[in-house]
């Protein structure tokens, strides 16, 4: 076995210094009936690097892939150019190897890393501080409304109807749990967001209210007018970034008057991967620091008086305050935070504004494009580089004879939103960067074909 | 004044019916640097036993329990900027919060400054 | 110090810093061990490490609503120098592919590479979650066979895969308890949990609305089987039992311990962060286990990445595995695979308690997991948990003369050897034992943990360690061992040879600085 350094005279040898006669020996705790006598019956034996290559290129190679074909989904999850290095530096074995960086005299360059993440997002979300990153979108969203309610001690929390349905549906699987009331909505088929649905159902046990930016349709709802609604009633707003990208051009949630803002770092660095893994950005006031959930990082000095830096504010988390932590979470997504961080810095913010006006520029072109399709028109009014548009049938069935063509043309809103009433037309259509005038045409003749 | 000390290593001085709470010199030094202190907000009541406060050390988050039951009429504010003061002064500038008390009878269960001595030493 | 010195990549070392060998440099560099700046000292607003092509940016910006006014306060590098300042800030840390890398219930092992070329591989990286599933057969069936695989390995009856590490798949087991405690009306208020265990069990339990109370360990480092089953009763929802346990040893009474749990009505949850030691030879479902994470970042060795992204599929017994959470893989009688989601669920799923997460969880780490266990198959797979064990013994015979081992002679541990501190010299503990090693080359081992032992220090060598290597390890902790017993003060003051001494923690926390400040 090519991972195994022991060969049989060494076992031998160190049998020897124990004073067992077999490695089996070692195992006399476990109960006999439980010990099986040899290899778990039922599976394949070990096999070479190349077979094992080779069984998954073959599949791999059942998938299309989104750099095959012209590609526009979106919904949380984006396809932007990721530059070479980026990938070559987070294989550095030194990066790639190490664990949490809980010896800081020989992990400075992971917690340096951090540090300089979380100032990237911090800056990037408008907030005064931010973690070391958590596991994704989804779970920084729950993340969030749960650490509201400990700030506020209220327990119910607003979600706006743009926020995506798969961290709605996350939130109430733990809010269940918790006992948390979550006030939800599902999203409308309107030109714009739904800022004064939201607003209206703030109250005085309002928690938090949650407004995606852009929302999950990709418009773009008022933040400020938001915020200051929320404050009135003593709620915190909780803005949550999918597309981190569109800060390239928008005003940062925190600048709007956010209390909270978490995203997915998906879109920079990280690639599609079929869903993970990913990276939630955390972001908050000053003042919370304290409750923030996950990892954080600081500055300090060693002993020589030089700067470095270290985990900190431990005693929030569960291996100190076990039942008392402020959440469960364990692990933050250094890896992927690593590639985040990286392209962040290849881009910087000049660099980020122009992905961010490519971005925008091609799902433009894609949108005035579709419009001309018969039966298709652009739901709406503002967008970054995601919008919605409506056909005069089911979304679901188009985008897989879509796909039939050699087209990954959106999202069908029936798959994020099964058996709701008036969405099932609607089809999310994103753009980045990547997407080519080529790309587009192809797009629109296929959906033309397709609806004829 | 009296001062009365419980077996979790809290101190409180009596005066009337309001008392000032904190941890002892002993349970600081057991704690080590102490780099946080999360206190009650006045106007909180609390029964005798219960988590009042939390002191932070750099590994560590320790409880701090109210010594008898009442009213939290104050938090020491100046541990905000300044929490070493438990370190350094835990029996005074290092108090931790004020609080009214809804049954002097309760103290009787405390110990005073002998017994406590002789309970630390025993440790 | 100065402003300068303080920016770190231009430091004057200090008397301090020059003591070790009276050396003193102009740049603070010392050979190849460099210093190295922030980059927002060292970039800034008009450096970009990106072109783009140059036609975009021709449509009208107009309708674009809440316009930024200024280019986010980013610093930007351009390439080559983005690529030496994380190359070099890569050389500041510890990693398995420099050294051993002791840490205790973390399972530090080797990342195979073929791993990382197959997690590339596009039709797993370069497909959208929601694609449509004709396009995406690839990736779902690297779902589906390792789901298969942990069914297998873990006896068990089902598994679910989306949980993000094992913190987030103890929570999705415990949330599946109390599906199936739901479904048949039983509310249960309590998690029985031992003194033990890793601090996430109790931290868990607690966020899934349970009250946690401990289980004492007897003398010999194991679950006090008798207080367990003395407290169950119908409040008790389950027990959360770490198998091998924290002390790195095996709950031998596992099996006596699930049955009177499930007399009383609860469930056993194992957590499976040491799964390593007995894959392939024992199956927690033979057990009686009714749910188990899995890390698949230890006893699969998807790389630790600095501190993530992990995984924590979490296998599910019979009773529990119709409650497992959404998404999840099944294969059709055509060989296809299907994923099982809001949009499907439907009539056949009915009991499905929602999701952990948007989209299918970790795939990164499923390939990755996948290729490892297709490497070691079910024969390669025992001899790694062989190998594992045969190596922490080895650690444990050849130091119990120099190190207090608290149960050595309780016969064998299983993949990690337990020392505590009993017998150093007054004023010396585990912390100064670990912080020598790092100036003998090594990461330290895990410390001060578990908490029923003073100054523990757990020591999980691994399968993928030679026995000359472990050798060279064992010959720098007997040494060390004797500096703490005599005192040695060189060893008080260690690390001195890495790229920092020993961090202010109480500065940083007090005092938190967790971003940049802006520049005025």
């Amino acid at each position: 076995m090519r991972y195994l350094p022991l060969n049989d005279a060494d076992r031998a040898g160190m049998l020897g210094t124990i004073g067992a006669a077999s490695v089996d020996d070692l195992f006399v705790d476990v109960p006999a009936e439980a010990r099986l006598a040899g290899p778990v019956p039922g599976l394949p034996m070990h096999a070479s690097e190349m077979a094992v290559e080779r069984h998954m290129a073959r599949l791999s190679a059942e998938s299309l892939t989104a750099g095959q074909v012209p590609f526009f989904l979106g919904a949380g999850a984006y396809r932007h150019h990721v530059p070479a290095s980026v990938d070559h530096l987070i294989q550095r074995g030194e990066f790639l190897t190490a664990y949490t960086p809980y010896q800081p005299e020989i992990a400075q360059g992971t917690l340096q890393v951090l540090f300089e993440f979380q100032t990237q997002v911090a800056r990037l979300l408008g907030t005064d501080v931010a973690n070391a990153s958590l596991y994704d979108g989804s779970t920084a969203c729950w993340e969030a409304v749960a650490m509201a309610g400990r700030i506020t001690k209220r327990k119910t929390a607003v979600l706006s109807g743009g926020l995506h349905p798969h961290y709605v549906e996350t939130a109430k699987t733990m809010a269940k749990f918790t006992g948390d009331t979550l006030v939800t909505r599902l999203p409308e088929l309107s030109a714009e967001a739904d800022d004064d649905a939201v607003i209206a159902a703030l109250g005085a046990e309002t928690s938090c209210v949650v407004v995606q930016y852009p929302d999950v349709l990709g418009r773009i709802p008022d933040l400020a007018k938001i915020a200051a609604a929320a404050q009135a009633v003593g709620a915190l707003l909780i803005a949550v970034v999918t597309e981190p990208v569109a800060l390239g051009l928008l005003e940062s949630p925190g600048a709007l008057g956010a209390d909270i803002v978490v995203g997915e770092g998906q879109a920079l660095g990280v690639g599609l991967q079929f869903g993970g893994p990913y990276l939630g950005l955390f972001g908050c006031r000053e003042k919370y620091l304290r409750q923030i959930p996950g990892r954080l990082c600081g500055e300090t000095v060693d002993a020589d008086g030089r700067r470095g830096f270290v985990l900190t504010l431990s005693t929030r988390e569960q291996h100190i305050r076990r039942e008392k932590a402020t959440s469960n979470i364990c692990t933050n997504s250094g890896l992927c935070a690593l590639a985040f961080s990286i392209h962040l810095t290849l881009l910087g913010g000049k660099g980020l504004e122009q992905m961010a006006r490519a971005s925008h520029a091609r799902a433009v072109a894609t949108a005035k494009r579709l419009a001309q399709v018969p039966g298709v028109s652009v739901v709406n009014r503002a967008y970054f580089n995601e919008f919605v548009v409506t056909l005069p049938r089911d979304a679901r069935t188009v985008v897989r004879e879509l796909a039939d063509r050699q087209v990954l043309g959106g999202v069908s809103l029936g798959r994020l939103y099964p058996g709701a009433d008036g969405l099932g037309g609607g089809l999310l259509v994103a753009a980045t960067e990547c997407t080519t005038a080529e790309d587009i045409e192809t797009f629109a003749a296929a959906l033309e074909e397709v609806l004829a | 004044m009296p001062r009365y000390f419980t077996k979790d290593h809290e101190w409180i001085e009596v005066e009337g019916d309001t008392a000032t709470v904190g941890i002892t010199d002993y349970a600081q030094s057991q704690l080590g640097d102490i780099t946080f202190v999360e206190l009650p907000d006045a106007g909180a009541s609390v029964g005798k036993g219960d988590s009042a406060s939390v002191v932070d050390s750099v590994k560590a988050a320790s409880d701090v329990y109210a010594p008898v039951s009442g009213t939290v009429t104050e938090g020491n504010g100046a541990l905000e900027e300044e929490p070493e003061l438990v370190n350094s002064d835990a029996e005074g500038a290092g108090w931790l919060w004020r609080m009214t008390l809804s049954d002097s009878g309760e103290l009787a269960d405390l110990m005073d400054e002998n017994a406590y001595k002789a309970f630390v030493a025993e440790l | 110090m100065n402003e300068i010195n303080r920016s770190g990549w231009r430091p004057a070392m200090g008397e301090a810093g020059a003591a070790a060998d009276g050396i003193v440099t102009t740049t603070g560099n010392r050979g190849l061990q460099l210093e190295e700046g922030l980059i927002f000292e060292i970039g800034n607003l008009d450096h970009c490490g990106v072109d783009f092509d140059d036609d975009d940016g021709g449509e009208s910006l107009e309708g674009l609503p809440f316009r930024r006014s200024a280019p986010v306060d980013l610093p930007g590098l351009s390439e080559p120098e983005a690529v030496r300042h994380y190359t070099r800030l890569s050389r500041q840390n510890y990693a398995i592919d420099l050294g051993l890398f002791p840490l205790g219930s973390c399972t530090m092992k080797h990342n195979p590479r073929l791993d990382e070329k197959v997690a590339r591989m596009p039709g797993f990286a370069d497909v959208h979650p929601l694609q449509p599933q004709q396009t995406v057969q690839g990736a779902l069936k690297v779902m589906e066979e390792l789901a298969q695989w942990l069914i297998t390995l873990t006896g068990m009856a089902g598994v679910a895969m989306t949980p993000k590490a094992g913190a987030h798949g103890e929570l999705c087991g415990l949330l599946c308890i109390r599906a199936a405690l739901e479904a048949r009306g039983d509310a249960r208020e309590v998690i029985l949990v031992p003194e033990s265990a890793h601090g996430t069990n109790p931290a868990t339990a607690a966020f899934a609305g349970y009250r946690v109370e401990n289980i004492p360990a007897t003398a010999d480092g194991r679950v006090d089987v008798a207080a367990l089953t003395a407290r169950l009763g119908p409040d008790v929802a389950g027990v959360m039992i770490t198998n091998p346990n924290t002390c790195g040893l095996f709950e031998r009474d596992l099996k006596t311990i699930a049955d009177a749990v499930h007399a009383a009505g609860g469930f056993v949850y194992c957590d499976g962060a040491n799964f390593n030691a007995i894959v392939g030879r024992v199956r927690p479902g033979d057990l009686g286990v009714d749910a188990m994470h899995i890390n698949l970042h230890k006893t699969f060795s998807t790389p630790h990445g600095g501190g993530g992204p992990g995984s924590g599929p979490v296998v599910l017994s019979e009773a529990l595995a119709p409650f497992a959470p959404l998404p999840f893989t099944t294969r059709l009688a055509d060989g296809s695979v299907r994923l099982i989601e809001e949009e499907n669920a439907g009539e056949d799923h009915p009991q499905a308690f929602g999701r952990m997460c948007a989209f299918h969880g970790q795939m990164g780490m499923y390939s990755r997991a996948l290729a490892y266990i297709l490497s070691h198959g079910a024969d390669g797979l025992r001899q790694v948990s062989g190998d594992a064990v045969l190596n922490a013994n080895y650690v444990l015979r050849s130091l119990e003369d120099v190190l207090d081992a608290p149960f050595g002679a309780a016969g064998p541990c299983m993949h990690e050897a337990l020392f505590s501190d009993d017998g150093f010299a007054d004023g010396f503990s585990t912390l100064d034992l670990a912080k020598g090693l790092i100036d003998e080359g090594y990461h330290p081992m895990t410390v001060y943990f578990p908490l029923v032992v003073h100054g523990a220090m757990l020591v999980e060598p691994t399968e993928t360690e030679s026995k000359g290597g472990l050798d060279q390890f064992i010959g720098a902790m007997r040494s060390l061992a004797e500096r703490a017993k005599a005192g040695d003060p060189m060893l008080k003051s260690a690390p001195h040879l890495a790229p920092r001494r020993r961090l202010d923690e109480t500065l940083a926390a007090r005092k938190p600085k967790l971003v940049w400040p802006k520049q005025a």
